[in-house]
This record gives structure tokens, sequence and C-alpha cells, in this order.
């Protein structure tokens, strides 16, 4: 696959793929007109808040919520013993586990929910919640997952009948023989053992739910800040019985997700319950510490890596042994036939034919969650090893690492290539990529600055990452959600007037659907982009979807109206010939009207086609023009790229700061140029705050240290790093549209980098790694411990 | 308690509890629910609005300090149906994804402008520092508000 | 998150503010900028009964110069030092400003607020350390003036009683041959320092220093002055050495505490690098006669 200059096929007018097209989405945004949950106000509506446990680890002997009930304003207080009056005090998570909505027989991470207070106010409501009292009985909190899975460590799921031990699951991947021999082989073996930390997404709006159960009708309307509206719909039919037919879920515009709005929480559950019973309208939306301390957490994978690595430079083979905690209950969202997600694609963007990954997960008292952050299914903790370990092998080697990288590359006639972990990876170009970001850093001469640069006492570093992704699950036969398959659907009807409407089972956190699904439709019926309407987020007015998460709304729901509206293409051909009284095989197609061939001027336009379609269409075939299409993906896609990261470092104080930052991306056919770049934009600060301060963080006692943005750093404009973009472009040769997805490669691969950079300015002192984030005293740290050595 | 306050030049008068926090008051009280809540810290900023043409965050004023002063939100950006420069901007640069932080952003953007019509880069990601940003790495936001200077400096000069 | 119910008083004038105080001053709590108070009383970590807001009061905003003294009333805001150039009259208030919080905090939030709040890891209070500052503390009985020293007891305590409140604090102005300077090691924009130094120094005809002030935020129960360091640069000529051996001094008499910042260790090296450099900056400062 020859890498390629992709140029749009459709006037700016039209608007198809390729342009950079403004965002209709943001005519709402700029005046203040979103309508994110929060915003929506019901007649009658009531406010919700939760008692939440104050420790991480204990057994409950009381709660007592008659002060709570004794507040002016206070409607109901609901317990998990109430609950279970309707058997709703324990739920199903997307790993198949089981999670307590309301805890009764112990609490198992701060911060879990115990009652809550349902009032007319919501300051009420906090004041309330605030008088419910708990009796506890103190149990030892397990911290982290390697005292978890001591013999002697009390039993966390002591609900759970046949569970002796903390193990939560085991899981491996590759072939064990295969890699023992490539290591037997190995004239060096390179290891890192790592912590990928704790983080979580931490979108700007919290999560939360308006329930509003009809008591005469049974009809349930949950307003909910969800990334997978049909999904949580089918479990909420599930989970609280409800007739299915009964339950619309309208996602309305989000404040950012990024994997944090994909598992359904304790709160939408009681408040769902508590608007059944009450007969009113009940809002519950978190707040920030609420957000941190009991939503979808990502990461927190201890890995130990090896590579099997020649002296010539060859990669022979990859061992990985990890050890992830999980939390208080698995919840993983991930699909349901693995248990460490898509990690096994560690094996990255290199070839070599040996690999093994073992997996072990253990419960601690921590909140569950698992959640893909802005990745792809634990792909960012994989990209992370192989591309840190990549680094430490080339430095072993006495390589460079670009050159040890180069020597081990796919090959770009190597595609579709199998991995050794069973991944069949589209297409790809690797060197190129990464010969692109060095120059546009120009690599040389920075590899040259380094030693100039400790002459004069100053720590230079430069660290690339050549990440391979995998996203837009499925297949469905291999990729299920809680046994739903992968794929994604589009609905498109094209009305009389020519303007058309389409309806998607994704939805929009912020990345743009409105605007770039209709490119698509653009592209495919020439019908301009501004007369397509997108709609998403309402189960009751788009066809079936899983959601969108893990880069997967592109790829598959991209993919599913480019074909929709292929389908309806060909319709339009036959109403074509109908009005062109021509055969139809005697029709070509040009952007937006069908003409006859020799005989441009015998042209009907797509418009025409529409009108006739509802008006005069042909007396064999179905009025209308209109069609879903649901489409399982016959293979995932794999983006790639190369980010290059050069850093200074303050040898005294450790601080230190980005001086360039180059990333060359290669996400195959883009819709929107510059949609893309804000993707990667935003994902490479992302993966800069990961790498630099972002961390969920614990005390002994199971206390969240990390429980406001005070302590949960995110980082502002003033210390992002600015960013030069590339890209070379490489389509999938299995989308309709050849794009592959591009909303997470950036913090999928970026941390590496930074880390690779500030590591190879300390190369020199014997340091081999730091762990993320990467503070000023960890980078001091490092310096000292190898500066005797 | 009795206030009155002027929002986006109309007037209201609102009898409130002391503790009412002003972002509840604007959110709530007068049904303008572009000004947003992101922390409980003072924190992310989502929630500033210009009191007095000065950006606070008003998660952490309470609605009784802002009587008789004069608040602008995102919904008085827009004039006489004119959008204004820096909405523009932020539409013409893509300066915003999911909009949560966006009409924090604009506003203080809209402050810097006022004080300093010719801000370098290091200018506006100095003054929006005090507002968090999850979807863009700030970069476009950046970019629409030298933007919008530039608009506002080329409007101003003509 | 929302605070506790609580009474609202908003007087006019200082008369009746400080009558409240009189009356009932241990129920009260004093809210000026209120960006440490109310984020507090969101989390329940603060319920007063009742709030006493100055914001309405006159005169309290006054920021001047006068006879070599630097005056900040009540309700200076963080952001009028950052913008003023009064302010500049002493160097380590005009580098401290831009430092404290983040800029949209800094329109509310007040200097002397800060001060009063007496948070061990508040920047303000190191400042006033290392230029010897004096507050004013007003009651309906009258005023009276305390050292900085005299004023921070303990965190989140000061020698201010129930029926006084702060009106002013007031610094010496720099000379044309005086420094000041503040570092202060953050994560990110708002971020409590994890560690900051307040160094603040004046030289006589000969270049030799003739007082100095170092202070020290977030590596000590409390704002830490280090007097011995001090001690040790004055009557001397600046010199790398000499600054050396006050970045050791200070290391030393820090006691901070290992946790998610930083270890001890690495916050005593910090306090050794920013002692040096800031005194490096404040001579730079001072010897370039800047006024």
């Amino acid at each position: 696959m020859t890498t390629t200059e992709h140029k749009p096929h459709t006037s700016p007018e039209i608007g198809g793929l390729g342009h950079s097209r403004k965002r209709v989405e943001d005519a709402r945004f700029i005046e203040g007109r979103g309508n994110y949950v929060d915003d929506i106000t019901l007649p009658g509506m009531l406010h919700m808040a939760i008692h939440r446990s104050p420790l991480a680890h204990a057994r409950i002997i009381s709660i007592d919520t008659s002060a709570a009930e004794a507040v002016d304003g206070v409607v109901a207080v609901v317990t998990g013993e109430l609950l279970a009056d309707y058997d709703l005090d324990w739920m199903p998570t997307l790993s198949g586990d089981t999670q307590a909505v309301l805890a009764t027989d112990k609490v198992r991470f701060q911060g879990q929910e115990i009652a809550a207070v349902i009032a007319t106010d919501k300051y009420v409501a906090q004041d309330a919640a605030r008088l419910v009292e708990v009796e506890y009985e103190d149990l030892e909190p397990i911290v982290n997952p390697q005292r978890a899975l001591e013999e002697d460590a009390p039993v966390i799921r002591d609900d759970k009948e046949d569970q002796t031990s903390n193990l939560c699951f085991e899981w491996e991947s590759g072939d064990k023989a295969a890699t023992d021999a490539a290591f037997a082989k190995a004239d060096k073996v390179v290891s890192l053992e790592t912590h990928y930390p704790r983080s979580h997404p931490a979108p700007l709006e919290t999560c939360g739910l308006i329930a509003d159960v009809d008591s005469a009708t049974g009809q349930t309307t949950l307003y909910m800040t969800s990334q997978a509206p049909h999904a949580h719909r089918t479990l909420f039919a599930l989970v609280a019985g409800l007739p299915e037919q009964n339950i619309r879920i309208i996602s309305p515009d989000l404040g950012g997700g990024f994997g944090n709005k994909v598992p359904i929480y304790p709160g939408y559950v009681v408040a769902t319950a508590a608007s059944l019973v009450i007969g009113k309208p009940v809002k519950w939306v978190e707040s920030r510490s609420e957000n941190l301390i009991s939503t979808g957490f990502a990461r927190d994978y201890h890995m130990k890596g090896e590579l099997a690595v020649t002296n010539d430079g060859k990669i022979l083979g990859l061992r990985v042994d990890m050890l992830a905690d999980e939390g208080a209950f698995f919840a993983d969202a991930q699909p349901s036939k693995l248990r460490a997600g898509l990690f096994h694609i560690v094996t990255g963007s290199y070839d070599y034919p040996a690999a093994y990954v073992t997996t072990r997960g253990a419960y601690t008292n921590k909140a569950p969650g698992g959640v893909a952050y802005r990745c792809s299914f634990r792909v960012t903790e994989a990209s992370y090893l192989i591309e840190r370990l990549v680094q430490n092998a080339a430095y072993e080697l006495g390589m460079d690492p670009a050159e040890f990288r180069s020597n081990n590359f796919i090959q770009a006639d190597q595609f579709p290539y199998h991995s050794p972990t069973g991944f069949v990876y589209d297409s790809g170009d690797y060197e190129t990529a990464m010969r692109k970001a060095m120059d546009m850093v120009g690599y040389a001469d920075i590899q040259a600055e380094k030693e100039e640069a400790r002459k004069e006492g100053r720590l230079v570093g430069i660290g690339m990452a050549s990440f391979t992704e995998v996203v837009g699950a499925g297949h469905g036969e291999d990729y299920d959600i809680i046994g739903l398959k992968m794929f994604d659907s589009a609905e498109l009807r094209v009305h009389p007037t020519g303007k058309a409407i389409l309806k998607l089972g994704v939805k929009s956190q912020g990345q743009g659907h409105e605007t770039t699904f209709a490119q698509i439709v653009a592209e495919e019926l020439g019908i301009p982009a501004g007369d397509v309407k997108v709609v998403e987020g309402d189960t009751d007015n788009t066809p079936y979807g899983l959601g969108t998460y893990a880069s997967r709304s592109t790829p598959v729901a991209g993919a599913a109206t480019a074909i929709i509206a292929r389908t309806l293409r060909e319709k339009a051909k036959k109403i074509a010939a109908h009005l062109l009284e021509a055969s139809e095989e005697d029709l070509e197609w040009e952007t937006g009207k069908f003409f006859v061939a020799g005989d441009p001027e015998s042209s009907v336009s797509i418009q025409d086609i529409a009108f006739a379609a509802y008006t005069n269409p042909p007396p064999d075939l179905e009025p209308g023009l209109e069609g879903v299409h649901y489409y399982d993906p016959p293979e995932m896609t794999y983006p790639f790229g190369t980010y290059i990261v050069v850093v200074d470092v303050d040898p005294e104080s450790g601080q230190w700061k980005v001086r360039r930052m180059v990333a060359v991306d290669d996400c195959g056919v883009k819709i929107n140029p510059m949609i893309v770049e804000g993707q990667i934009q935003g994902g490479l600060t992302e993966g800069f705050a990961i790498s630099s301060m972002q961390q969920m963080s614990f005390d002994e006692a199971g206390n969240c240290t990390s429980s406001t943005f005070m302590d949960y750093l995110v980082p502002t404009a003033w210390e992002t790093p600015r960013f030069e973009l590339g890209e070379t472009v490489t389509p999938s040769p299995h989308h309709p549209i050849g794009a592959k997805g591009v909303g997470e490669s950036a913090t999928v691969g970026s941390p590496a980098a930074y880390v690779n950079a500030v590591v190879d300015a300390l190369q020199h002192m014997g340091v081999q790694n730091i762990e993320m984030p990467m503070t000023a005293d960890r980078v001091w740290d490092a310096m000292q411990e190898n500066s005797g050595g | 308690m009795n206030i009155t306050v002027t929002v986006n030049g109309a007037e209201h008068t609102a009898d409130v509890e002391p503790r009412l926090l002003l972002v509840d008051f604007i959110r709530t009280n007068l049904g303008l629910t572009g000004t947003h809540i992101g922390c409980d810290t003072t924190s992310c900023g989502v929630c500033t609005v210009l009191v007095d043409g000065t950006p606070m965050k008003t998660c952490t004023m309470f609605a009784v300090q802002a009587n008789g002063r004069s608040m602008v939100t995102v919904e008085g950006l827009k004039q006489n149906g004119e959008l204004s420069a820096i909405q523009d901007a932020f539409r013409e640069h893509h300066g915003l994804q999911c909009g949560f932080c966006t009409p924090a952003m604009m506003l203080v953007g809209t402050a810097l402008i006022e004080e300093n019509p010719d801000p370098t880069e290091d200018d506006i990601r100095w003054a929006i520092s005090g507002n968090l940003c999850r979807c863009t790495g700030y970069v476009n936001i950046v970019k629409s508000i030298e933007a919008a200077a530039e608009t506002t400096r080329e409007g101003a000069s003509s | 998150m929302y605070p506790s119910k609580f009474n609202y008083l908003a007087p006019e004038s200082l008369e009746e503010a400080l009558a409240v105080l009189a009356e009932r001053g241990d129920e009260v709590k004093i809210l000026a900028g209120g960006q440490s108070l109310i984020p507090m009383m969101k989390l329940r970590f603060a319920e007063p009964s009742t709030l006493l807001d100055i914001n309405r009061i006159p005169g309290l905003d006054g920021l001047n110069r006068s006879n070599g003294t630097l005056s900040l009333g009540s309700l200076v805001r963080h952001n009028d030092v950052v913008k003023s150039d009064t302010a500049q009259a002493n160097h380590t208030v005009a580098s401290a400003a831009p430092w404290i919080a983040d800029p949209i905090v800094r329109n509310l939030g007040t200097v002397v607020g800060s001060l009063a709040h007496h948070d061990p890891e508040g920047d303000w209070a190191s400042v006033m350390l290392a230029c010897g500052a004096e507050l004013v503390l007003s009651s309906s009985t009258g005023e009276r003036v305390v050292d900085i020293e005299d004023f921070l007891v303990d965190m989140f305590t000061t020698s201010c009683q129930p029926n006084e409140m702060v009106t002013e604090v007031r610094v010496t102005a720099h000379t044309a041959s005086g420094g000041g300077n503040y570092q202060k090691l953050e994560r990110k924009v708002g971020d409590y320092a994890t560690v900051g130094v307040a160094t603040s120094l004046e030289l006589d005809d000969n270049g030799d220093i003739t007082s100095a002030g170092i202070a020290l935020t977030s590596v000590y129960p409390r704002n830490l002055k280090v007097v011995e360091a001090e001690q040790a640069l004055v009557g001397h000529a600046p010199s790398d050495d000499l600054f050396a051996e006050a970045g050791r001094i200070a290391s030393e008499a820090c006691d901070p505490a290992s946790d998610i910042r930083g270890s001890a260790t690495y916050k005593r090296h910090i306090v050794d690098v920013f002692t040096r450099r800031g005194l490096a900056k404040s001579l730079g400062i001072a010897q370039g006669g800047q006024s």
C-alpha cells in the first residue's frame, strides 16, 4: 500500500471527504445554547444526592436515615434494602461481574454509594444526604493488587459465593512455547517493569441523569450522559425488568466523555428507581469529587515486559506479565470475550514471530472502572510498554532508537499483517511516517545538540513513539459487549426536496459527528453536506448501535453511512433510468447526478431523483429514498504514526519542558482534516497530562487523595506544549471510505514519546525508567539514584 | 434576601437564599444555562462570566454578592443579532469540540482583548490558564482568540 | 457541592462591619475575595453561621505607596497587584502576584484575605515574612499594628481577634539598590507550591548587603522565615558562595513532609536551589538599580 496525498473529490459547496468543513454543532455552542443533561428542567422535577462511604473497606452495621428523612423538603431516602425489594440492589457490570447499586453488606471503596436522598431542591438533597448515619466495622483496606493477592489478604468480594481470594481474572494471549523458544535464542533480554498509573477521563461535564417515569403509561424517559444510549437502554431493560419499548434514552449534548460515560453507574439506577416509585422526574448530577472518586477510572496496570533481541538489533520475541488493579467490582468496559481488552496489540509496529502475554486482575478497595479512556480497550497500556521497551533495547544494544525501530518495522508490503497474538493489521507504512517525523523535528541536529548541551550543563532529550493502534471493534463474532455484537448502524432518508436526514446509533461527545457524517453522505450522494441533518442520541429515533468509544464511530458507523448512501444511490439509479428513459446500464454517476454515457446533457440530479422517488417512482419500484444499514466490520482498523518529543530538563530541579512535539499521524482517509487535527491536538494534550501530572492516587487507608481538580491535575494552556502536526495517508483497504479512526491515536501513542524524551535526556547517567506522571521530583530522584552509579 | 442584578443588559430582581451560588442563580433562576458547572474547587473555570467586565468564577461567588452588579454571560455576546468577533472566531478556527468550556473561554478571551488588543500567544495562554479544556489541547482556542483580537483591531481601525 | 446555610451581612461602612465583629465576631467569617473560603464552605470544611461581606465597604481597596511603604487595603485583589505599577515598589510582592492561584481567581482573591486565612501553603505569607510586613488590625475600639511574624500564629490561625479585621498590610518598598523575588515550584497553574522561596535584598553604596529577607512556603508546618540565613547575608558582599551558604542554611532550617509533591529530600534540595536563584535574581534587580 503506497502512501498518497488525498485530495477532495467534491467541491467545497458539496463538502464531501477531505474538506475542512466548519462544524454545524458550533452554532448552538457558541451562543450558549448547548443542551447538556444538567440544562434540562422538567416540571415537578426532584433532585437526588448520594450519601457515600468515607471508608475504603468496612462492614456496614447499620444505616439510619431518620435524620435525613426529617429534613424539610426531603421526599424519600433510598437504601439498598429498599432496592432489594425491586431486585435492584446489585447490577451487572460491563465485564460480567456484579456491582452494588447501594451497599448493604460492606463498603468496598471510598465513595461507594450507600443511600440516596430525593428532595425538592438540590441544596436540600445534599444537606440531608450528609445526615444519613452509617455505623461501620473497619476492615483492612487493600490499596494495591500485590497485597490483594497475598494469601492472608481479606477477601473483598465475599458477596460472591465462589470467590475465595481477590483474584479477579487470569488471561493469556499468544504462544508461550514459541516465545520461550525465541527467548532461548536471544543474545540479550531487555526488560522493563513499570506501572501505568490509574487515571480518570474527567470530562468537564460530570455524569448525570434525569429519570422521568410516567406512572400511568410506564413510559420511561432517561436524559442521560451516555456514550452508548442503545446499549444502555437494553441494559436498563435487563436490569430493571422494564419493557425495552417503554424505555427511551436521550443522550443530549455531552460535555466530553472519553470513556467515562460508557458504564452504567449506580446513580442512574437509583434515580430511575426513585422516579418509578415517586412518580416524578428525578435529576441526579454528580459533583466533580463524586465523578473522580466513584466513576470509571482507567489504566492501573503493573506491567513487566521483556524483549528478546539479537546483537544485530532484531527483535525475536516479547513476553509480558501484568497485574491489573481492578478496584472493588470488575467493570472494565471491554468486549466480553476479552479480559485485558486489546492489550495483546502490544507487539506494536514490529515484525517478530513470538509473543506471550499473561495478565492477572485483582480486586482492591478502589472504585471500579477500567474504562477505555480515550483509548481502544487497553491499547494505551500496550503501546506504552512496547514503545518504552524498544527505546531501552536500542540503548542496550548501543543503537539509535530510530534505527532500531526501522530494523524491526513491519514493512509496507507485509500487509495485511498477521501479528503473533492474532491481529490482522489492515495497512501501514511505518517507516515513511517515522522518517517524516524525523525530518520535521530535525532528528540528527537534536541528537548532535545533546552532546553539546551536556558540556554546557544542559540536559536535552529526544524520544519517539512509533505506535500502532487497533480501533473500530468488531467484527461481531469476536467482539461483543454483554452479548451485543459490536456492529453499528446508519439510517438515511432523502426527502422529496433533496434534503436528507441521517440517523446514527453512535453518539458524539465533541467529535463533531453532525458535521463529519454529513460529509460522508455528501461524498457518496452529492447532496451538499449542509443539506444533511445528522441525528444521534435518542433511542426512539435512531437505529440500534453500540455507541461511541474506542474510536469506533468512523470505522463502524462511518462505514454503515457510506454503505447505506451507496445503497440509496443504486436505487436512485433505477429512478434516474426511469426519468431519463434510459437503461440503467447506460447511466454513469458523477457527484450529485446520473447522466447517460456519452450524452452528459442527458442528466438528472440527485435532488430531482429524490423528488421523483416520492412523486414519480418507476411503477415497479417501492416509493421513497430511504434505508438502514447495520455494518459488522470484517476487521478492525489500525491507525499509526510517529510522535517525537524534544525536552529540556533542568538538571538542578528536575523540571522539564517540551521544546518540540512533532506528531505524524496516519488515520487513513480523512473525512474532515480540521476535525482530525483537533482530535490529535486534544489527544496529545491528554497524553501529556498522563505523562506529566494526571494521576488518581490513594493513601494507605484507601482514601482517594486526588478527589478534586486541585489534586487531580489537568494541564492548562500554560503547561500544554505546542504541537507540530504532519500526516501520511494510508487508506484502510477494507473500510468503504478507507478511513481508520483517529480520536484516540494521540492519547495512545504520545505518553511513551514524552517519557522516552525525558529518559533520553538522563540516559547517559544510566537512567532507564521514570514512572508516570513524571513530576519534577521523580525526574530529580532518577538523576540522584543514578548519579553515583 | 432580595437582590437586583443586570445580566446581558436586562435587570432581574429575585429573593434568594444567601448560600445560593451565583452560578446556580444564573442557570436555574435566570435559565441561562450556557454558564456551566464543572468542579467544586474553583479549578475548572467553566462557570466564568464577566462581572462588571471582569471574568469571575461564579461557582465561587454567592448570588447575593452580585447584588447591584452587571454581568455578561455567553448568551449576551451576540449583539443586535450579530455574533461577536470571538464567537465567529471560535467557529472559524475550530476552537471548540464538546462546547462545555467554550462559553467561559470566549468570555475570558473577550475580556483579554478588551484589555490587550494585540495579545501574544503567551498572553493568551496565560489569560486562559484558569480555564480547563479536555478536548482541544487549547491550540485552536488560542488561535480563535488571536483571530478575534485581529478582527477587533481591524474593526477599531476602520 | 453546596455550602450550609448562613446569615449574610454586607455592611456599607467599616464602622458597621466592626460593630458586627464587636458584637458577635466569633460566629462571623469575613468574606473578602472568598476564593479560599467559599470552596471550603462548599466542601463543608467550613460552616460559618454568619458571613460578613466587606466588599461593599468603600476605601478598603487602596494600593498606595508613600514614604517608602507600600500599603494594600483588604480589598486589593491579586490581579490589582499584577497590574499595578505602584506595586512594583516591592519586587518580592510584584514577582509573587502572578504566581497566586490562576488568572480568574486572581480577579477576586485578595492579598489580605490570603494572609488572614493563613493557609500554611499560601504564598503571600512568605512574601510578607521576607519583607518584614506589618498588618493593621481594626476594631470598634481602634486599630493596632502587628508585625507579620506576630500575626501568623499557626496554620489557619492568626493573632487577629474575633472583634478585629485586617484592614491593611504594609510592606517596605525596595530602594533603588534593593531587589526581591518569589520562586515557586508548582506542578501547574493554580497548584499550591511544592516549594516557594521569597527573597529580598538591600545593598549599600559599596554593594554590600544591608538587609536580607528569606522565607519559605510549603516546607514547614507554616511559612518559615529563615532568620539565620538572612543574618548570614547581612554585612557581606553578595557572591555565589554567599548565596550558596544561605541556600544551605535554608534547606537545613526547613522541615518538609514527603508527599505526592515530592520527598522531603527533594523539597530541601529545591529550597537550596530556589534560595540561590531567588537571591541571584534579587541581586540582579538591586544592582540594576531599577526602582
